[in-house]
């Protein structure tokens, strides 16, 4: 798959369950997140009790085992959500071709049919790259239905003046980027200066137009469960279409503890909106028994409409080979090798 | 279903647990199991035997044996034999041996877990990741108990032979309970599974021949209430320890009464789950789901009245339907099932039962749109809302999934609530605030409190209850004290058979003067109370003389003695320096009083000058222990293996009576009061019957102590009679009593009402003026009981 250490994810999802207009662009038929306005009251009865939400999700994955061809089912519903991902200081154009090719074929097509699931246009969520790679990969994709992600706003950091940030969310969707994955700046969080944090997303949202907004909250920076309740709930009230986790940066990544705390604030944000918010966990998932994991707290605690590509996406890197392994072991019995399949 | 289809619908499908390696060892048993005595497999005596049925199919799993009367003889006596050995052994031996135990649980950790499932119906996901390790756990918890003996409990020794009776809920896990303290402290057992669940017992007696346990130290008796009924009758047991209904817990309360026999019980509940305006809401739905759907409902600490803040009850209800919706019942072994089988449908009717008087009644039943499996006893995840205290599905434990929801105001109304009830094991407080979980807990009457968590156990944490829950506790260092005694306790010479003789007709006063007639009252809620009898009882001297008189106490003066105590429960939550310093305040007034008291003990029991000083001495003396020891009785904080700090407080009993000998009138009465109010409890006294002048002086020095009124209430009169009235009282929480053997009987027996703690001598008479017999730690550990408040932190 990827070379060196940097998250190179796989996907291909183009899904059964397709929104009318912008195919594959995450957020179904019922539009865009609008937002609201900066709502404080909002954020005053948030509460977050880290124990509890531990005790929830170490218990979560084992009151919900997925076996045998439930099992290869949720793998491949896991491959249609996972955004592609090359973000590096080497990557090139080359690279990112390469990439796309595996994000148009996951996974192998005897292991597909075997399954008896080739029919079912099986590929991956999205392809994510930086800015300067958007161009590539949109001509690399042609045809596909595969929506080309981006990172921007001063990926990873954020520590980059607004001007610019806006400027680079703009010039990836003018390379024809369909969803634009933003920074928020975590300081805003530290300091509780939810107005900037709304503004500053609120911005974003703006400069995406028509592309869908997926705000990286960084978790890990944020330092407590609480703040990544209240950054998600403000983001949201800003109009993102997508809450996520990491830049895959930081020291700490996705975790299910992070995650249940973003889904229950999404879960709050459609009662008090009716509003549909997507979660994209990212970073660290890399074994398929975690994603299985992720798909369950996504439907126990949010429904089965969050097991789509429109509202649920992983961010990860190793994530598709494990599944691959895990497919053909499925299909043979016999535990399986990495270099049986395709590169990405 | 095929990939396809499971891609499109996203269902779970089928997670089996394999049942093979459970069933083969089953089959290699031939499916017919004989009682394990002594090391070795005995068939009953009579070749009875019962079905073990699994609930989830109702298929017969194995035929197993029910001991009768011959069969518990041999199994004690085997026990009997075995026990000195044990003790032998020492306390490293037997930490050798609970930890080879532990060993051979882990080993075998998953056929357990399976059998368990397969047994009780539970599912597998609990007995794999919550029962079978809290066994392990709780064997090598006490290994290391085992391996501390000596150090840590100085003095003490075990009971000798144990009957423990368990419950079907937690089959193996209240084995461990059990058995794993009662070896640890040199018993030896006698332990009968429930009826419904005795084949984990059974693999456990084979792991405990694997392990080398040497024979008789663990007998594993099947059989049915009339196996536990030879139990508890049994006259060589030493100690009974039971878990299970509260109803059967009293019939053993009045069983066991007089017998001399130690008892623990571990009873019913109906737990608070209390969910303030300020908690996680979307965590506390998940608690309510540990805490009445752990176990199919089927759990004594089970979180079953749920009480929820006016203002958010609305959402949590709706929450808590949204999640009751995404339950799954069914298969035990299936490992994507939250909720497995109801034990027996004979526990199903009851539910059922219990549910529909709650529609009778007018309460509002939810339960999911989904439907149960029909094959096995499997009942749907229950709310009930519009319910009031007054429903009786509020009122009566229900043992299955089903959850009542009521609301409340204030902090206050949710206290009031939460303890309106006859029962006290366990609480579930949820809220943000530290302040307000912490000054919640000591106020809920229950022996564990869970802070913003639910059904928490660990072996070092203490698990029992208050009120008609039971008494004892289970875990921890206060659980181990209940297999052993003060080595003291053991041969202690019989009340003689003078202190049954009436006291000798009185005759006329002596005094070279008419003296000015002091009339001795009772004492209640701080003022002198003349007795409702209107009777007066003579107190004679040792030569004969009429002393004086004292009030013949009778029914009523009893019931406004405890009403001043009831009144009086500031003092529990008094300052502990201040408790101490009205102790010393005591002792102070009392030593300036000190000629007085010491004439007085002279003529009523014609002590001499130097014995009746000495025991004034010794009065002053205990009083300034008892100060001592207000604020130094400390509890504990344990760490369980969570990221928690679990508090064990030491809290007051409640209201205690104490019943007085006539030895050392006045040293007996102070050793008796003092622990008492030193630890906070409120205390009806009853003094010596026939030398009562000492407690009717005292009780102006009380007046001068700065003690506030209904602290100490004495009330003169005939021991035996009044000991039964305050043993009847259902506000009173403790009887402790000290006389003759026959008075010990009666006061157990008449103790069921509300199960109180009893702590009586069985008629063996002790010297109080031995410290060692007549103060310390083991009156304070029965003046106050444990509270385990779990308080799991982290932001």
């Amino acid at each position: 798959m990827s070379r060196g250490e940097q998250p190179a994810a796989a996907g291909s999802g183009a899904e059964v369950h397709q929104m009318p207009g912008r195919a594959g662009a995450m957020q179904d038929s019922t539009g865009r997140n609008p937002g609201t306005e900066l709502e404080l009251d909002w954020l005053e009865e948030v509460r977050v009790n880290r124990s509890a939400v531990e005790r929830r999700t170490a218990t979560l994955a084992p009151r919900r085992a997925v076996k045998k061809d439930a099992q290869a089912a949720w793998l491949l519903k896991a491959v249609t959500c996972i955004d592609l991902t090359t973000l590096a200081g080497d990557d090139t154009a080359g690279r990112v071709q390469r990439l796309c090719a595996k994000a148009r074929r996951p996974v192998r097509s005897d292991l597909l049919e075997a399954l008896g699931v080739a029919d079912l246009g099986i590929h991956v969520g999205a392809v994510c790259v930086y800015p300067m790679m958007v161009a590539a990969a949109v001509e690399a994709l042609d045809g596909s239905g595969i929506p080309v992600a981006s990172v921007a706003a001063g990926f990873p950091a954020g520590q980059t003046p607004l001007a610019q940030r806006i400027a680079e969310v703009e010039a990836a969707v003018a390379a024809g980027a369909r969803e634009i994955d933003i920074v928020i700046t975590r300081g805003h969080v530290l300091t509780a200066n939810w107005q900037a944090l709304y503004d500053e997303v609120r911005a974003f949202r703006q400069a995406c137009g028509a592309a869908h907004l997926k705000s990286i909250l960084g978790t890990g920076d944020l330092a407590t469960l609480r703040n990544v309740a209240k950054a998600s709930l403000v983001a949201m009230m800003a109009g993102t279409d997508v809450v996520k986790t990491s830049t895959g940066k930081e020291g700490v990544n996705a975790t299910l503890p992070v995650s249940l705390v973003m889904v229950r604030t999404i879960r709050r944000y459609r009662e008090l909106t009716g509003q549909k918010i997507g979660f994209k966990p990212a970073g660290g998932i890399s074994a398929a028994k975690d994603a299985l994991a992720y798909l369950s707290l996504m439907k126990e605690e949010l429904g089965r409409d969050w097991l789509e590509p429109a509202l649920f996406r992983f961010g990860a890197s190793s994530l598709l080979g494990d599944i691959e392994r895990q497919l053909e072991h499925h299909v043979t019995g016999r535990y399986s090798a990495a270099f049986r399949h395709p590169a990405a | 279903m095929s990939v396809a289809e499971f891609f499109s619908s996203m269902d779970y499908g089928p997670a089996p647990e394999a049942a093979r390696p459970a069933v083969d060892w089953l089959d290699a048993h031939d499916r017919r199991f004989d009682l394990f005595i002594g090391n070795e497999w005995v068939a009953p005596k009579d070749q009875r035997r019962f079905d073990s049925i699994n609930p989830a199919n109702g298929r017969v799993l194995a035929a197993v044996a029910q001991a009768g009367a011959t069969d518990i003889d041999a199994a004690v006596a085997a026990a009997r034999a075995a026990q000195p050995g044990w003790v032998v052994l020492g306390g490293h031996g037997r930490a050798r041996a609970l930890y080879a135990l532990a060993r051979a649980v882990q080993k075998h950790a998953r056929l357990l877990a399976v059998l368990e499932s397969l047994d009780n119906g539970k599912p597998i996901r609990e007995t794999r990741d919550i029962d079978i390790p809290l066994v392990a756990r709780h064997f090598y918890h006490h290994a290391g108990w085992a391996q501390l003996l000596d150090a840590e409990f100085a003095g003490y020794e075990p009971l000798g032979v144990a009957g423990q009776i368990i419950p079907w809920n937690f089959p193996l896990l209240m084995l461990a309970w059990k058995v794993a303290p009662a070896l640890a402290a040199g018993n030896t057992v006698l332990l009968k599974p429930a009826e419904f669940t005795s084949l984990t017992a059974l693999l456990f007696a084979e792991l405990c021949q694997q392990a080398g346990l040497p024979p008789g130290v663990l007998n594993i008796v099947t059989g049915d209430g009339a196996t536990g009924e030879l139990i508890v009758n049994h006259p060589d047991i030493d100690k009974i320890a039971f878990t299970g209904s509260t109803e059967v817990g009293r019939h053993i309360r009045a069983a066991t009464a007089g017998s001399g026999k130690a008892l623990t019980l571990e009873l019913g509940g109906k737990s608070p789950f209390i969910v303030f305006d300020d908690a996680d809401l979307d965590s506390a739905v998940e608690g309510v789901v540990d805490a009445i759907w752990f176990n199919q409902g089927q759990v004594c600490c089970a979180g079953s009245r749920l009480l929820l803040q006016e203002s958010i009850a609305e959402r949590m209800v709706d929450k808590l339907r949204a999640r009751m919706e995404n339950l799954r019942v069914g298969d035990p072994l299936d490992k994507a099932i939250d909720i497995g089988a109801i034990v027996a449908p004979v526990q199903l009717a009851r539910i059922e039962s219990l549910v529909a008087k709650g529609v009778a009644e007018g309460a509002t039943l939810w339960q999911p749109s989904w439907s149960c499996p029909e094959e096995g006893s499997f009942y749907p995840p229950s709310l009930f809302t519009g319910v009031a205290p007054a429903s009786t599905i509020v009122q009566e434990e229900i043992f299955g999934p089903v959850l009542v929801a009521m609301t409340f105001r204030t902090p206050d109304e949710a206290v009031a609530l939460a303890n309106n009830t006859r029962y006290g094991l366990a609480a579930s407080v949820w809220t943000e605030s530290i302040n307000l979980a912490l000054d919640m807990a000591p106020k809920i009457k229950a022996g564990v409190v869970w802070v913003n968590s639910t059904n928490l156990f660990d072996a070092a944490c203490g698990f029992g209850g208050y009120r008609e829950s039971g008494y004892g506790r289970e875990g921890g260092r206060e659980g181990f004290y209940a297999y052993l005694r003060p080595s003291w306790t053991k041969n202690l010479p019989p009340y003689g058979a003078d202190e049954d003789r009436p006291a000798p007709e009185p005759g006329t006063v002596a005094a070279d003067l008419p003296l000015i007639d002091r009339t001795a009252k009772n004492y209640i809620g701080g003022s002198q109370k003349r007795s409702d009898s209107g009777y007066s009882r003579a107190v004679v001297a040792a030569d004969g003389r009429l002393l004086g008189e004292v009030g013949e106490g009778n029914r009523k003066d009893i019931r406004d003695a405890v009403e001043a105590a009831r009144k009086a429960v500031g003092w529990a939550s008094a300052a502990t320096h201040l408790r101490a310093q009205i102790l010393y305040y005591i002792a102070e007034n009392l030593a300036a009083r000190q000629r007085e008291f010491r004439d007085r003990i002279m003529a009523m029991t014609g002590a001499k000058r130097r014995a009746a000083a000495k025991e004034v001495d010794a009065a002053i003396a205990r009083l300034f222990s008892y100060g001592a020891w207000a604020d130094k009785f400390d509890g504990a904080v344990h760490a369980p293996p969570i990221r928690d700090v679990t508090l064990a407080m030491h809290e007051p009993v409640g209201i205690v009576g104490a019943l007085c000998p006539d030895e050392a009138p006045l040293l007996a009465l102070i050793s008796l009061l003092a622990p008492a109010i030193a630890m906070g409890d409120r205390v009806v006294v009853v003094p010596s019957p026939r030398h009562p002048l000492a407690a009717t002086d005292f009780y102006q020095v009380l007046d001068t102590s700065d003690l506030p009124g209904g602290v100490v209430n004495i009330v003169t009169g005939d021991r035996d009679g009044l000991a039964r009235v305050l043993a009847e009282h259902d506000e009173v929480d403790a009887l402790w009593y000290v006389g003759p053997a026959a008075g010990s009987a009666m006061v157990e027996g008449a103790s069921v009402g509300n199960l109180k703690q009893t702590w009586v001598n069985n008629g063996k008479r002790r010297d109080w003026f031995d410290p060692r017999q007549g103060e310390g730690r083991d009156y304070l550990r029965h003046a106050t009981q444990v509270k385990n408040i779990w308080v799991p932190y982290g932001e």
